[in-house]
């Protein structure tokens, strides 16, 4: 068994629970930053040296985005989360938040030290109440161990951090979309540049990264950079949580170094159900583009071998889709979803996403033609690359990854006005 | 109109999250309070809650009406959203969704007449391992939702 750095909790009693994360080295990393009044240009080192790429999906190197922040600048700076997750596939987010919720404080707090910053805020995503309450009782957890709050461990350094429940918008995972749901308003992402490094939460700098990102930290401060490093491979460090969905037998979230073989995720994972063949997976949630199964069986998964293969790591929702699952219904689902959660702001996506849907929702209908594929591929790249923010590429991606590596089933349907037999 | 003296210390205590200049920061959670009292979100209500954050209504309004979680209608005794996203999806065999139409003989986004149920259509919920998932009144995960456990579920809620 290879080592965890966050799901290593489970083998101890009571996860979730202070005592548990005590267990595995909990908040030691920051009582050694305290009490050794470590440099934050140490610790921003040591995470530039631990490989960490951000967790969230677009994989930016963390080290280097907290070295963005002015951290001369005396005014009120913030530390956000990012566990809104919501995108089809990705649900590893959730799980730390009830096993690990302690990593993510401490996480947290070691960027809040590091940055000069005093608040924090985790955005969690709308339909997670329960573990949004697990998030509110581990902070309870940690105000009474005085861990949070005023002169914490006598240090003098403060932070307080606060819990924000979100509502059920795929739009606010988008980070300055997020920002603006913090500030009590629709989530519509702002114009970059200013990045949040510089303008971010009420117009303070603000560093924001990914429940995961945050949750590696304290691993990286307890062990060195280079530990961590060598857990994964070269430019993809540490390990991954994995969250496998789809027909398999044993769906759910597997910590694995980055870097292992897909066939081996996929054994872990019990396997496809009996009787079932691989035809293709999104192995990074539904906004990276779709691989057929005999691409997805020689890949490694991390970030590099997976942009190499055509497709990225994302947020690690690997998706698997077997072949009695219909490509063109499928995409038919996923087009709706970005069409419905586009929030509007910029007309290709607005628009766009709206006729990405109605084209293959009328093939599905019965009332596609050939050319339609031509029209999906000149639409939607007519949306990537001219959005404020990446929610239009994400919805351009499926329909482009789609036809490229499934045409023959999109044809199909539309000469016979049907799925492949035997496929729904 | 105001809410319960629960509610608004409920509400009070999200506005002590965010700095006192930015009472507006409260108001998805204050929303949220308001809607699990009183079921969904009359003008009415928003505008109470818009004045209580000392906002600006229309913005209350806009928030609202963005958010996929708050009801801008009256709906059942009980909400069941049900996720039809991809990988909830692709365990078709067991469709939640079609299972709960058929036995609550109502389609997505409506109630049924005796105004128990509200069945409604959702997005990923980010539980996706857990498929086919449903939620029930904005706050309970239902995972693994098979016809037997949607049976159950239906005769738990209606339980006095
Ligand atoms: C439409 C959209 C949805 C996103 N959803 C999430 C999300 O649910 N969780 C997340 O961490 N990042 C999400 N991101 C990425 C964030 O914008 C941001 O890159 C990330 O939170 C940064 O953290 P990291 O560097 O630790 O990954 C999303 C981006 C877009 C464009
Ligand atoms: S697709 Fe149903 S929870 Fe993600």
């Amino acid at each position: 068994m290879s080592e965890k750095v966050i799901l290593n909790v489970l083998d101890h009693p009571n996860p979730g629970t202070l005592a548990n994360y005590e267990q595995v080295g909990g908040y030691q990393a920051l009582k050694k930053i305290l009490a050794e009044k470590i440099q934050a240009e140490t610790i921003i080192a040591e995470v530039k040296a631990s490989g960490l790429r951000g967790r969230g999906g677009a994989g930016f190197p963390t080290g280097l985005k907290w070295s963005f922040i002015p951290r001369h600048f005396e005014g009120t700076k913030y530390v956000v989360c990012n566990t809104d997750e919501g995108e089809p596939g990705t649900f590893k987010d959730r799980d730390i938040i009830r096993y690990n919720p302690h990593s993510v404080i401490e996480g947290m707090l070691i960027c809040g030290y590091t940055l000069g910053a005093k608040v924090g805020y985790n955005y969690i995503h709308g339909e997670i109440w329960a573990e949004y309450e697990m998030f509110e009782r581990a902070l309870e957890e940690a105000r009474a161990a005085g861990l949070l709050g005023k002169n914490i461990l006598g240090s003098g350094f403060d932070f307080e951090l606060h819990a924000h429940h979100g509502f059920g918008a795929y739009i606010c995972g988008e980070e300055t979309a997020l920002l603006e749901s913090i500030e009590g308003k629709k989530g519509q992402p702002r114009f970059k540049p200013p990045f949040p490094a510089s303008f971010g939460l009420y117009g303070r700098p603000t560093v924001i990264n990914n429940t995961e990102t945050f949750a590696n930290i304290p691993y990286i401060i307890r062990n060195g950079g280079q530990k961590f490093l060598e857990l994964g491979k070269p430019n993809n460090g540490g390990t991954k949580i994995f969250s496998v969905s789809g027909q398999v037998n044993k769906p759910g979230n597997y910590e694995v170094p980055l870097g292992l073989p897909f066939r081996d995720l996929l054994a872990m994972a019990g396997g496809m159900r009996e009787g079932r063949t691989l035809k293709a997976c999104i192995p990074g949630g539904s906004s990276v583009p779709v691989l057929p199964a005999d691409v997805m069986m020689d890949v490694t998964m991390d970030y590099d071998a997976l942009a190499k293969a055509g497709s990225m790591l994302g947020a690690g929702s690997v998706i698997l889709i077997d072949d009695r699952i219909c490509m063109v219904r499928a995409l038919e689902r996923l087009s709706y979803f970005y069409f419905e959660e586009s929030c509007g702001q910029c007309t290709p996506c607005r628009e766009g996403t709206g006729w990405l849907y109605r084209i293959v929702h009328r093939i599905v209908q019965g009332n596609g033609k050939l050319e339609d594929l031509d029209l999906l591929m000149d639409v939607s790249t007519n949306i990537g690359g001219r959005t404020i923010c990446a929610l239009g590429d994400a919805a351009a991606t499926p329909v482009q990854s789609f036809i490229k590596h499934f045409r023959s089933e999109f044809e199909h349907f539309i000469e016979h006005k049907r799925s492949l037999d035997g496929c729904h | 109109m105001s809410l319960s003296a629960a509610s608004l210390a409920k509400i009070d205590r999200e506005v002590s999250k965010y700095p006192t200049e930015q009472k507006q920061s409260a108001v998805m959670s204050a929303l949220r309070i308001a809607q699990q009292e009183l079921g969904w979100l009359s003008n009415e209500t928003i505008q109470f809650v818009a004045d209580y954050l000392e906002m600006p209504r229309i913005a209350a309004y806009e928030v609202a009406t963005f958010y996929n979680m708050y009801r801008m209608h009256p709906v059942g005794k009980h909400c069941l959203t049900v996720c039809t996203n991809l990988p909830c999806r692709l365990t078709w065999e067991n469709d939640a969704g079609a299972y709960l139409k058929q036995k609550l003989g109502i389609g997505f986004g409506e109630t049924t007449s005796d105004g128990k149920y509200t069945l409604l259509e959702g997005e990923c919920m980010g539980v996706c391992g857990d498929a086919p998932v449903l939620l029930v009144n904005n706050h309970k995960m239902c995972s693994f939702m098979t016809p037997e456990k949607i049976d159950q579920m239906l005769a738990d809620l209606d339980k006095p």
